[in-house]
């Protein structure tokens, strides 16, 4: 069962804005994967998206690109992933785990057994990124019998058609792509994305998540008084722990970035629209 | 046409096609798709870009029978699609025109665009000059390293080159560095992809704007035999001169369509370029469709001594007609690639390029299984200029 609504109920009572930082699998060491996810919620993760590589990463910018690249070096596939989070979840039963990857991995494995095998190993949601709504019935279908919550992406161009399709089929949050770009590239205007986050919410009836090319916990801060219910720390996380030259500072890296971000989300506690 | 309606609404041909990409650019693929369903009932659109074709392109090239080559081997007579007379070289201006002006009539000034061998991207460069657009082609170190002179002549053209330098630094590589621009530029840029694969409307699109090779090959070929061809053969990487050759001919159950995937060093050693002969489906660039995959989904590097074969996947198109078995696809290697090029070469007076010198391989195998009275149409797709350095270098010869 998905730990993703449990989550933002707890979250919402408390007014608090989740943090949601996202590495990818395999990255910046292999056996590194599971301490580093401990770490995250040591740090002050309330949910984890854990990237899946993919040969092809069309959506990811340069940092998570290369990411993937190592990752898929070190022989990080989507089954070693599944038996990370199941390693994880021996010692956190808690914290969400969310996927986001690619579809063809999945495909590759079949939606079937994939959502089986993800359920079984403590997954809670999944992201396919270049899954669009309209071809994801089977997809969708899986997910839901073993209690996943398929994550939909909605961009500001998304039109008004398209919103209702992500109502009607996600679950859990959605996710909300603050710019016309890839995972990283630079989003000049922070009040654009808030006014357009807190219309989401409304007509989603859903939490709305928001990444890309968030960088700063100035900007985490403004969006959680904005009324965000989660924000998502990707390639700016990804970029500091590449530069890791053991798991040991992976993991202090890790801290000392997200530190700040939670830190500001605590003080906007209780505040939030 | 008749029976054969292909694809549906949403893109799909049977099981295949469709739209897989971030939703960034889902609303870029709806106002493409718009624009062209629009563009399509515009009398003065289609008049134009048939006008363009025969002005700047130079249509309509010749079927030539290549009697020389058709007597040596001594059996069906071999016709040649020459897509090599283009203005550019090959086939893909077709398309790159198409796409052109109607970038241009959605008002976006600046084109990008892929390329492996670099005849799409020196496609593109000409038409955005010739229509006064900015243009930037994505394309591999590695292909920029195997098609230098053609790197250059995009340069001379005013295009900008980008020089991929992620995951295998090919066409597949170039093509996602093209749709991570597009995402992030996408108010005023048009991506002219350069194949019939893609996200929905581009194999439908693509296709269209070169079935103009398979209409004129087939009134020319009833025009010179008073028949149709027995067989149509065309070389498949991404696969657009083959639906552009075959998709007049779909509806015609006694012409065989035989598409020509890039055998590389041979099916059994791995290194190759021929999904539709060894992978299986899977979802990459936005189409459902054939693809050369790993067991866990991880896109594989491929190899063929043709750059613009040198692709993983495959128009969505060519696996639903290799399902339904209206379409047969073999492989031919290197090796034989090769033997075709010098073959053409020294016997008609044509040096192909090494795409299509597959295709002539493929037809220089069935001809003399075949009689005199009956004829084979081969897609000379392009002409091999762009090549000589490579077969040049595999032949120990420096220039």
């Amino acid at each position: 069962m998905s730990r993703l609504p449990g989550l933002f109920r707890t979250l919402r009572e408390a007014g608090r804005t989740a943090l949601v930082p996202f590495v990818t699998a395999g990255d910046p060491s292999f056996q590194g994967t599971v301490p580093l996810l401990h770490a995250l919620v040591s740090a002050g993760a309330d949910a984890i998206e854990l990237g899946v590589p993919f040969s092809d990463p069309m959506a990811d910018g340069p940092v998570i690109q290369r990411a993937s690249e190592r990752a898929l070096g070190r022989g990080a596939t989507l089954r070693q992933v599944l038996a990370w989070v199941q390693e994880f979840r021996e010692k956190n039963r808690h914290t969400p785990i969310i996927l986001m990857g690619y579809l063809n991995p999945v495909e590759a494995m079949g939606a079937e057994r994939f959502a089986e095998a993800a359920a079984t190993a403590g997954v809670d949601g999944v992201i396919l990124v270049d899954l669009t709504p309209e071809e994801s019935a089977h997809e969708v279908q899986m997910l839901h019998r073993f209690h996943l919550d398929p994550i939909f992406l909605l961009a500001p161009t998304s039109s008004p058609a398209r919103v209702a399709t992500v109502k009607r089929l996600g679950s859990g949050f959605v996710y909300y792509v603050s710019l016309r770009g890839i995972t990283g590239a630079e989003q000049q205007d922070w009040d654009e994305v808030a006014r357009r986050t807190a219309r989401l919410r409304q007509e989603l009836e859903m939490p709305v998540a928001v990444g890309f090319g968030i960088r700063d916990a100035a900007t985490a801060g403004y969006l959680a008084a904005a009324g965000c219910d989660a924000v998502v720390i990707g390639s700016a996380l990804v970029d500091r722990l590449a530069g890791a030259r053991d798991d040991r500072e992976a993991q202090e890296v890790a801290m000392e970035f997200l530190l700040p971000f939670s830190d500001v989300l605590s003080r906007h506690m209780g505040k939030r629209t | 046409m008749g029976q054969y309606h292909q694809p549906d609404e949403q893109g799909h041909f049977g099981p295949y096609g469709g739209r897989f990409v971030a939703e960034t650019l889902v609303p870029a693929l709806e106002e493409l798709q718009d624009a062209y369903r629009e563009a399509l009932e515009d009398p003065a659109f289609l008049a134009e870009f048939h006008g363009e074709l025969r002005q700047f392109v130079g249509r309509p090239n010749p079927l030539y029978h290549a009697a020389r080559v058709s007597r040596d081997l001594g059996g069906a007579q071999i016709y040649l699609k020459r897509e090599d007379l283009n203005h550019t070289g090959a086939h893909k201006i077709n398309n790159a025109v198409g796409q052109a002006l109607l970038a241009r009539r959605m008002g976006k000034r600046r084109l990008i665009a892929e390329t492996g061998a670099g005849q799409h991207g020196v496609a593109t460069a000409t038409v955005a000059t010739r229509y006064g657009m900015e243009c930037v082609v994505y394309m591999g170190e590695e292909d920029v390293r195997r098609q230098s002179s053609n790197v250059y002549r995009m340069r001379l053209l005013g295009a900008e080159v980008e020089v991929v330098t992620g995951g295998t630094r090919t066409l597949k590589d170039a093509l996602n560095e093209a749709l991570r621009d597009w995402v992030t530029h996408v108010d005023n840029t048009f991506y002219v992809i350069g194949t019939v694969a893609g996200p929905h409307p581009y194999p439908e699109m693509v296709r269209n704007f070169h079935r103009v090779i398979g209409e004129e090959a087939r009134a020319q070929c009833l025009e010179q035999t008073g028949r149709l061809p027995d067989i149509c053969v065309a070389c498949v990487g991404g696969g657009s001169n083959a639906m552009g050759l075959f998709y007049p001919f779909i509806d015609e159950p006694s012409v065989r369509l035989v598409g020509v995937e890039a055998g590389g060093l041979g099916l059994g050693t791995g290194k190759h370029a021929a999904p539709l002969c060894t992978g299986r489906p899977g979802v990459l660039h936005g189409n459902r469709t054939y693809l050369m995959e790993d067991p866990d989904g991880q896109i594989l590097a491929t190899h063929s001594i043709s750059a613009g074969l040198d692709y993983p996947g495959v128009g969505p198109e060519h696996a639903y007609l290799k399902d339904t078995g209206r379409a047969e696809y073999v492989v031919a290697t290197d090796e034989e690639a090769m033997e075709a090029f010098h073959r053409l070469s020294r016997v008609e007076g044509i040096i192909p390029a090494l795409e299509s010198s597959h295709a002539l391989a493929c037809a220089f195998r069935l001809a003399p299984q075949m009689r005199s009275d009956q004829t084979i149409l081969v897609s000379l797709s392009g002409r091999g200029d762009k090549d000589i350095h490579t077969v040049a270098a595999r032949e120990g010869i420096t220039l």
